[in-house]
């Protein structure tokens, strides 16, 4: 301490650790049990607990009932709603996070780069994500107001349409929408993890780059983008978890609690569908089978994110 | 995936220092990076759409009824209703009971979180136990598990413990988060040097005296802006309240939700409720912008 009283500048694990003899005092462990034993608990135990209810006739009321082996998951197979709750999933999903992610790329582009105030400007960026995902479905649904809605006001206005569009009554219009509350929410966040992961790239690239007489177009593309990968992601598979799990959003829109997803299921996602059954319909059985799927649909998007992500790479 | 292994975490370059040295450099770049009139625009469109429909919020909130749906491109001009809006909110629905529970479920994991956060981020950034590689592994690996998907079981666990309906199955669960953990022993490694944590040894002081005394000021920085998120995230959940909690004895989300339910909305009412139960965050927030930018982006070139 008298030799040096600030750490060295890296957050490096340095050579020589703590002196304290390994695996002699239980302290340690006690610091970290209690997230393993919460996550043990509230977390893993549920979340394998849903296998052992869907193979079951379950009731969420009147609790466990017969064992029907896979019968749940061959239900869900013959179901149409399920079918369109997929597809909607996947398109929500694949709406809202690739103009997101794109968006939040662009903006960290913006942000890099000397900016008067710059704080303020990041700050502002980041405001949506202190917003409830409840106050952004209801100030998102008199946005897209069939009668009064901002949105219709604005495209007529510009003579984009003619009449105003309901916008919970389609299948794309929804989704748009819908994708819209999610984009907003998230883009600026993302933006400011994509800025960050920027301004640690070497700026001596960007010099001789410029040397080079490289466009800046061209110098993002060849030495932004390839140093920024592991962010990129890394925002890619947290919001596929995210995106693919949606709930409140499409729930909220409607305004009608049922869960139902429109009069056609026409928003009605995974996620929206477990609720349903779970604790309207009081089919643990039937939800949990639901909830396996989601959650190896999950597993499927994140393992080809990661193998399309691995692939280019270069030495 | 940046977060996957921690321990033999390498970075290709040097990391950002706030200060010293590696600034020399960048400074005399950025001058050539500097952001010209379309930058400026296009940054203008971006913030004005972030805070654009809070502002709207605040316009339909601050109107009476029939006002706002008169015409079909309303007015973006403020009324002088709030007020009288705001207090109907409170008059139509148990409100008030409603941020009581949201102010004491989001403050009791705030803390908790903070306080065991870094505690575990103490364990596993300067102490060395058996498995502490592994464990640190299982953290990093849990922060991708959906565990939204195993509600049903939680949700019989809950009542099977007799929590159903009480704010504690709101704050049992959240007591503590694998992001914190990750966070304050990010923190815990970079603010506290070795050096300190043996003196303090060789002092005769004991773990939690350590802890206590040294780690715990040196982290303050991290722990408040993990302290705000953990507030903002329960104060802001919506999910597991719905499920957990009976409507009459809600959290803020659920009382809001409430206000836009009915045959017909009004959206007077309900945007003002949007705007009371976005305040206390939005200001929390705007009061430590500062801190809170520079934590987001510090948690993120690591995680």
């Amino acid at each position: 301490m008298a030799v040096q009283t600030r750490p060295l500048p890296t957050g490096r694990p340095g050579p020589p650790r703590p002196r304290r003899r390994p695996g002699r005092s239980p302290l340690p462990y006690l610091f970290v049990a209690p997230f393993f034993l919460l996550f043990a608990v509230f977390g893993a135990y549920p979340l394998l607990q849903t296998l052992w209810v869907s193979l079951h006739d379950w009731d969420r009321l009147a609790g466990q009932g017969e064992w029907v082996g896979l019968a749940n998951f061959r239900r869900l197979l013959d179901d149409a709603d399920f079918l369109t709750a997929l597809f909607n999933t996947l398109s929500i999903f694949l709406l809202s996070t690739v103009p997101q992610l794109l968006a939040a790329l662009a903006v960290a582009w913006l942000l890099d780069r000397h900016l008067r105030a710059r704080t303020v400007w990041r700050a502002l960026v980041l405001v949506p994500q202190y917003v409830s995902v409840v106050a952004v479905a209801l100030v998102f649904s008199q946005l897209f107001g069939r009668d009064y809605g901002v949105v219709n006001g604005a495209l007529q206005g510009l003579g984009l349409i003619d009449a105003p569009v309901d916008w919970t009554a389609d299948t794309w219009s929804s989704h748009l929408a819908i994708s819209f509350m999610v984009m907003w929410r998230w883009t600026g966040y993302n933006a400011l993890i994509y800025l960050a992961a920027m301004q640690a790239v070497p700026r001596e690239l960007y010099e001789s780059a410029a040397i080079d007489g490289a466009s800046r177009l061209l110098t993002f593309r060849k030495v932004t983008l390839p140093a920024i990968r592991p962010t990129l992601l890394f925002t890619v598979v947290i919001s596929t978890i995210g995106g693919l799990q949606l709930f409140a959003e499409p729930f909220l829109f409607d305004q009608q609690g049922n869960a139902e997803g429109g009069a056609e299921h026409q928003f009605q996602t995974l996620t929206l569908m477990l609720y349903k059954y779970g604790f309207i319909n009081n089919d643990a059985g039937y939800a949990s089978a639901v909830s396996w799927v989601l959650f190896l649909v999950i597993a499927v998007v994140a393992a080809v994110n990661l193998v399309l992500a691995r692939r280019p790479r270069r030495p | 995936m940046a977060v996957s292994a921690p321990p033999t975490r390498t970075r290709p370059r040097p990391p950002r220092a706030p200060a010293g040295p590696f600034r020399a450099v960048p400074r005399r770049v950025r001058r050539l990076d500097a952001a010209g009139p379309l930058a400026h625009l296009l940054l203008a469109a971006v913030t004005a759409a972030s805070v654009f429909p809070l502002y709207w919020s605040f316009v339909v909130a601050s109107h009476d009824d029939n006002s706002v749906l008169a015409g079909t491109t309303p007015s973006l001009v403020p009324g002088g209703h709030l007020i009288e809006n705001i207090q109907r909110v409170f008059e139509l629905s148990a409100f008030w009971q409603a941020l009581g529970n949201s102010f004491l479920v989001a403050g009791t994991t705030a803390v908790s979180n903070v306080l065991l956060s870094s505690l575990a981020g103490f364990a596993f950034a300067k102490l060395r136990f058996r498995g502490r590689d592994f464990l640190l592994g299982c953290v990093v690996v849990t922060l991708m598990v959906p565990t939204q998907l195993g509600v049903i079981p939680l949700y019989i666990l809950v009542t099977d413990l007799g929590m159903y309906g009480k704010l504690s199955a709101l704050i049992v669960p959240a007591l503590v988060s694998a992001v914190g953990v990750f966070w304050m022993r990010q923190a815990v490694e970079e603010n506290i040097p070795d050096e300190l944590v043996e003196a303090a040894r060789v002092d005769g002081a004991g773990l939690l005296r350590t802890y206590w005394h040294v780690v715990v000021p040196g982290v303050r920085t991290t722990a408040t802006v993990l302290g705000l998120f953990t507030f903002m995230f329960a104060w802001n959940d919506y999910f597991w309240p719905l499920i957990a909690l009976p409507p009459e004895n809600g959290t803020v989300q659920i009382a809001l939700n409430q206000l836009a339910a009915g045959y017909y909305t009004d959206y007077t009412l309900m945007l003002a409720g949007v705007v009371v139960s976005a305040l206390p965050v939005l200001v929390a927030f705007t009061v430590l912008a500062r801190r809170i930018v520079s934590g987001v982006m510090a948690g993120a070139v690591k995680g």
